[in-house]
């Protein structure tokens, strides 16, 4: 009765609707204009079923291509940010002067808008005004500059850097939080037991990391299928399509008034991200009933 | 063996004074080649420049029409994030503090939004249903919409540590539940509140894909439309485009060193704990 009367349903409707009609309503009808030829051609919308879908898996065009690059990109961005940053939360937990100075440091690039990373490192890795090409030139290593954002043996080399450039600081800190949270006696006591630096690490450090790593996989998991800001303000897509994701494919299909098609790419990733995210809140759920 | 220590200690410096200067580094090239004439930063060297031009400022500001956009910017990001608090923090509350398996259904629909990408195409056709795409207004209710998620999800995790003693006790004085909520339990949950604030604030201030699709016209663009424009029109005045870049990594550096702390603590809260 109480709780009916002072937990009121109607505190939760405003962000409820907002949330329902503008983030999960359009994923929805997505799907059903999926099956259509919209378009900004033609006014009338006809249903034309798997046809879109057809077209972006056998029509030999590169849609296949931007979901193998959306994938590959997920996961080597995510294991060339996760480990080197493991390391870093490790080597930066505890007893270090400046400490606090490295993280915030470290961290700083995280909160950057996309547009300023793009642009600094297009200025940076440019092919003869650049600062990196102008460095080794200088080293009298020309053999090493490249054209970092244009040359297809380089491109993804120079995406992943900057990405990690960016990302690093922000996966260390929830590790290192993670760290924090793990009680001293634990080690005090498997130092008495007599275990080394590796021993300790395996069987203390990292069962008790678990809930930070699960995180930062799952946000990394998350960022990385939804790429689209750090691939479009570096490279657009290019050298040719080479780079182009599945985020940058429906842009370019919105840029070109291919609105079903668009709407079948973006329902390939609505559906994926969905049973991904159900599963991953399923499981959450289960754990907090366990605890 | 104590020399050893040391050593290790000595090598942690080294590295994590190296990985610094890689972020600190491209900073200051920028920095100093934005008060450069054109020709001279052509060259994008460390060198100081030979006289500080802050007319390269002026110029950005004045040709890239940062003004209006900065304010536009602001409005974007302010609005949401004050409206994603409130609302989010009343749902939260409900939501935490009566669990029904409606209820619990209801939070993992909402937290479900972190993982599903928005379908901007079928979005356009909805707010143009609603006659309000190309809006400030358009824009802004997406802003709330697509912050809801993320926030229902940190303020939820802390809304346990209020007590439910604190809200028997505002019953008992006579209140009612809008009472209970504003006057209560709202100032408890500044902490988390503020944390999502920020976190909220900085991720609308770099978003670069919404304003792609949902504003077309450039008196309405957001900063970074206009600095993305500003660059395509002038990317061979390196000065330029730099005092460009400055103008707008400031306002977030400023937040990012005032708000340090809820930042990383809000960042955490929800992490560590799974």
């Amino acid at each position: 009765m109480k709780e009916k009367k002072f937990y009121p349903m109607y505190f939760i409707w405003p962000a409820l609707i907002i949330y329902g009609l503008l983030c999960i309503l359009p994923g929805i009808i997505g799907i059903y204009y999926s099956f259509t030829d919209w378009s900004s051609y033609s006014d009338k919308i006809n249903f034309i079923g798997l046809e879109n879908y057809k077209y972006i898996f056998t029509s030999g065009q590169d849609y296949t291509k931007y979901i193998y690059n959306t994938l590959m990109f997920t996961v080597v961005s995510n294991i060339v940010k996760i480990i080197p940053a493991l390391f870093l939360a490790l080597m930066l937990r505890e007893g270090l002067k400046g400490q606090n100075f490295y993280r915030g440091v470290l961290y700083f690039p995280s909160v950057l808008p996309y547009l300023v990373i793009g642009l600094l490192f297009r200025s940076m890795l440019h092919p003869t005004t650049g600062v990196v090409n102008q460095v080794f030139g200088a080293l009298n290593m020309d053999f090493l500059a490249q054209k970092w954002l244009t040359d297809p043996n380089f491109v993804w080399g120079s995406i992943f850097a900057v990405d990690a450039w960016r990302g690093i600081g922000y996966v260390m800190t929830i590790f290192i939080a993670g760290l924090q949270s793990i009680p001293e006696s634990y080690y005090e006591a498997a130092k008495i037991d007599g275990a080394g630096y590796f021993s300790l690490l395996k069987h203390i450090t990292l069962p008790m990391l678990m809930p930070s790593i699960t995180i930062n996989v799952v946000f990394g998991l998350t960022y990385g299928l939804k790429v689209f800001d750090i691939i479009y303000v570096l490279t657009n897509g290019g050298p040719g399509r080479m780079t182009e994701v599945v985020a940058t494919g429906i842009f370019k299909e919105f840029s070109d008034g291919t609105y079903g098609i668009g709407s079948a790419l973006s329902s390939i990733l609505f559906v994926f991200m969905a049973v991904v995210g159900i599963l991953i809140v399923g499981r959450m759920n289960e754990k907090k009933v366990e605890m | 063996m104590k020399s050893k220590k040391q050593l290790t200690t000595l090598a942690k410096h080294i590295v994590a004074l190296f990985l610094c200067t890689l972020v600190i580094v491209p900073f200051i090239i920028i920095l100093l080649n934005s008060f450069k004439t054109s020709k001279e930063a052509a060259l994008m060297t460390l060198e100081l420049p030979k006289q500080l031009l802050f007319e390269n400022y002026a110029t950005v500001i004045e040709k890239g029409k940062l003004a209006q956009s900065f304010v536009n910017s602001l409005i974007y990001a302010i609005v949401p994030c004050a409206c994603v608090v409130i609302f989010c923090g009343m749902a939260s509350f409900t939501l935490s503090r009566r669990i029904t398996k409606l209820n619990k259904f209801i939070y993992m629909f909402m937290i479900l939004g972190i993982f599903v990408p928005v379908n901007y195409l079928a979005l356009i056709k909805i707010m143009k249903l609603f006659s309000i795409y190309g809006s400030r207004f358009g824009l802004i209710l997406f802003y709330i919409a697509n912050n809801i998620a993320f926030s229902i999800f940190i303020i939820y995790g802390f809304i346990h540590t209020v007590p439910r003693e604190v809200d028997e006790a505002a019953i008992i004085d006579g209140a009612n539940p809008l009472q209970l909520f504003f006057e209560v339990i709202f100032p408890l949950l500044k902490p988390v509140l503020v944390t999502a604030f920020i976190l909220m604030f900085m991720n609308i201030w770099s978003d670069f894909m919404t304003p792609l699709y949902l504003i077309n016209k450039t008196n309405l663009w957001p900063m970074n439309l206009a600095v993305y424009n500003f660059f395509g029109r002038e990317r061979a005045n390196w000065n330029l485009v730099f005092a460009d870049i400055v103008l707008t990594a400031l306002p977030v550096l400023i937040i990012y060193l005032i708000g340090q702390k809820q930042i990383i603590s809000g960042l955490t809260s929800g992490a560590v704990k799974g």
